[in-house]
């Protein structure tokens, strides 16, 4: 049985060994110096980069960090500090359904509330869709580490006289504030590879935009159009693409993991 | 008299301070509440805007949207048949090969392996879950693609080929492409709830078979296994859930073509790609709106089905069994 199981692995694993190979074996070729400098170039001629899709998502991301960690971690305190287990219980269940509500929906229902009455697919709308899609992410993380601050901490705040609202800010937020600060990242890796709701929030865009109201790029939207297109040179920059922003989401992942091994951490 | 006073003036201090804390700690209680009120606010605000954007084609069609396999844009004929039957065809596929390889990885990470593998086996497994739809769905153009039109189709044509189900062309992008693929993305989800509900499991279950005198497959059969069946079964809803929602891998590999074929070699379609290919191009207000319909419908399923794997694992309890992102 031992046998059979380590089979079963070694198959859960093969798929991510392959995907990295693969990745590295044809993206390493066209990252370039001029990947992360130049604009795509047009139809037809070789080279080019990715520069306004990086930048368009690293915008994206702070968007949706804007909207995102406020709501979440505010709401993760509630869920931690106060409230009725039965209110907490039912807030606890619709964030968990909403993180399993396909992103795609997210998608349509940014596009009826911010593309149709702006008349036009914007950065706002998907900076927007990606933090709607981070609240419950980090609402649920950020509960998750609170509870794990030492109710002795509170205790001894209080008797020494501090309001509750400045205990829960100055002593638990802050003590707990790396497990915050991971939860934060995690939900920020998670977003950044999301293509679907982008589709027709953010749109994607050939060219650098410095307006927030017109569509942008996002690296993600750029390798599934190049990876869709018929053009050999767009397949080779596709696997670059993915070759970055899988580098971008893995060193992420990584350096939380490594970061969070202290005390509040099994 | 100065005493009185200093006393006076200290206690009307602390009166002020005192109304200033509640004042304080009331805000700050109603400010997060109002935040963590938000979670209701999404699921209000996706349903009403999916109704509502889906309302012609909820009037036009009625029930016969779900049952019709018309979808001719041109005519402004719409139905969701196929891609209701690709959807659930394709997760049923990916379910098939992912739960067990998920639960014996599971148990492999938990009951089997020796200590030194399971943390770097987990972290893997936890980065798997981490790489994008779309990557997943490049290497699937590129690489799984061509290689089942290659090798695995044919050796299935020519080992199965007595059933329907593998007959016909091979086009290789195909339904069981689009299955094989949301496999791929499923297994880590299952596996590391699956991990996280068998490390509940009290080991006192497992002593208590060992004293009987169960070899190691029964005690994890047994013991572990059975014990821990409700929670099993909501990890594999959960992946379910993921399942019938995952997007542009499907996409990329499925061939997105609205048919319903007997074969499984044949392109299909789903609900969350055809929203995903043809929402852009929706020129006619009925094509948009049945779009969104397709949108409720996805919605109403993915909910139902991650309401019952949160059910099933909140009340197979145990504090090891964490959220899952």
């Amino acid at each position: 049985m031992q046998v059979l199981t380590f089979t079963c692995a070694l198959l859960v694993v093969a798929p991510l060994v392959l995907v990295f190979y693969h990745l590295v074996y044809s993206g390493i070729g066209a990252v370039s110096w001029d990947f992360f400098t130049k604009l795509p170039k047009p139809v037809g001629e070789t080279g080019g980069g990715m520069a306004n899709a990086i930048v368009g998502t690293f915008i994206l991301l702070s968007i949706a960090a804007l909207i995102g960690v406020p709501i979440g971690v505010l709401g993760g305190v509630y869920l931690s500090e106060y409230g009725s287990s039965k209110l907490n219980w039912w807030i606890r269940f619709w964030a968990d359904v909403l993180n399993g509500v396909p992103s795609i929906i997210w998608g349509m229902v940014v596009y009826a509330l911010v593309v149709l009455p702006m008349k036009g697919f914007s950065a706002w709308a998907g900076g927007i869709v990606l933090g709607m899609m981070m609240i419950p992410l980090i609402m649920r993380t950020t509960e998750e580490v609170l509870q794990l601050v030492p109710n002795g901490y509170r205790e001894a705040a209080l008797a020494l006289g501090i309001a509750q609202w400045r205990t829960i800010v100055q002593i638990v937020v802050r003590t707990a504030l790396k497990g915050i600060v991971t939860g934060v990242l995690l939900a920020l890796a998670r977003v950044a590879g999301e293509t679907a709701p982008l589709l027709f929030t953010a749109f994607g865009n050939r060219f650098w935009n410095h307006n927030l109201s017109d569509p942008i790029a996002a690296l993600p939207l750029q390798i599934f159009s190049y990876a869709i297109s018929p053009y050999e040179d767009w397949h080779r920059q596709a696997w670059a693409g993915a070759l970055v922003l899988l580098l971008l989401i893995t060193a992420i992942n990584v350096s939380v993991r490594v970061l969070t091994r202290d005390r509040f951490h099994k | 008299m100065a005493i009185a006073a200093e006393t006076t003036r200290t206690s009307a201090l602390g009166e002020q301070n005192l109304a200033k804390r509640r004042f304080g700690d009331r805000a700050f209680k109603w400010l997060t509440l109002l935040m963590a009120l938000s979670v209701f606010v999404l699921i209000v605000l996706t349903g009403y805007q999916l109704a509502h954007g889906s309302q012609l084609a909820l009037h036009k069609f009625g029930w016969r949207f779900l049952t019709s396999s018309d979808w001719d844009p041109v005519n402004e004929q719409f139905g969701a048949l196929p891609f209701i039957f690709g959807t659930l065809v394709s997760s049923f596929l990916a379910l098939l090969i992912a739960v067990p390889l998920s639960v014996a990885t599971a148990v492999f990470l938990t009951e089997l392996a020796p200590q030194w593998v399971r943390q770097p086996l987990t972290i893997f497994i936890e980065l798997l879950a981490a790489v994008p739809s779309v990557i997943l769905g490049l290497w699937g153009i590129f690489v799984m693609v061509p290689w089942l039109r290659e090798h695995l189709f044919p050796a299935l044509k020519s080992t199965l080929g007595f059933l329907p189900l593998f007959q016909g062309p091979i086009y290789g992008v195909s339904m069981l492409a689009g299955g094989i693929i949301i496999a791929i993305m499923i297994v880590p989800i299952i596996t590391s709830v699956s991990r996280e509900i068998l490390r509940s499991v009290p080991g006192l279950q497992r002593e208590a078979a060992y004293a009987l005198g169960a070899t190691r497959w029964e005690v994890t059969r047994i013991a572990v296994l059975s014990y821990a069946k409700k929670g099993l079964f909501g990890a594999v809803i959960l992946g379910l859930g993921r399942a019938l929602g995952e997007t542009m891998a499907v996409t990329m590999v499925i061939g997105n073509r609205p048919e319903i074929a007997k074969s499984l070699f044949a392109p299909g379609y789903t609900l969350a790609s055809v929203v995903a290919n043809e929402f852009t191009e929706a020129t006619t207000d009925i094509y948009l709106h049945s779009l969104f319909e397709i949108g409720l419908v996805l919605l109403g399923v993915t909910v139902l089905v991650n309401g019952l794997a949160q059910l099933l694992l909140k009340t197979f309890g145990g504090p090891g069994v964490k959220p899952q992102q």
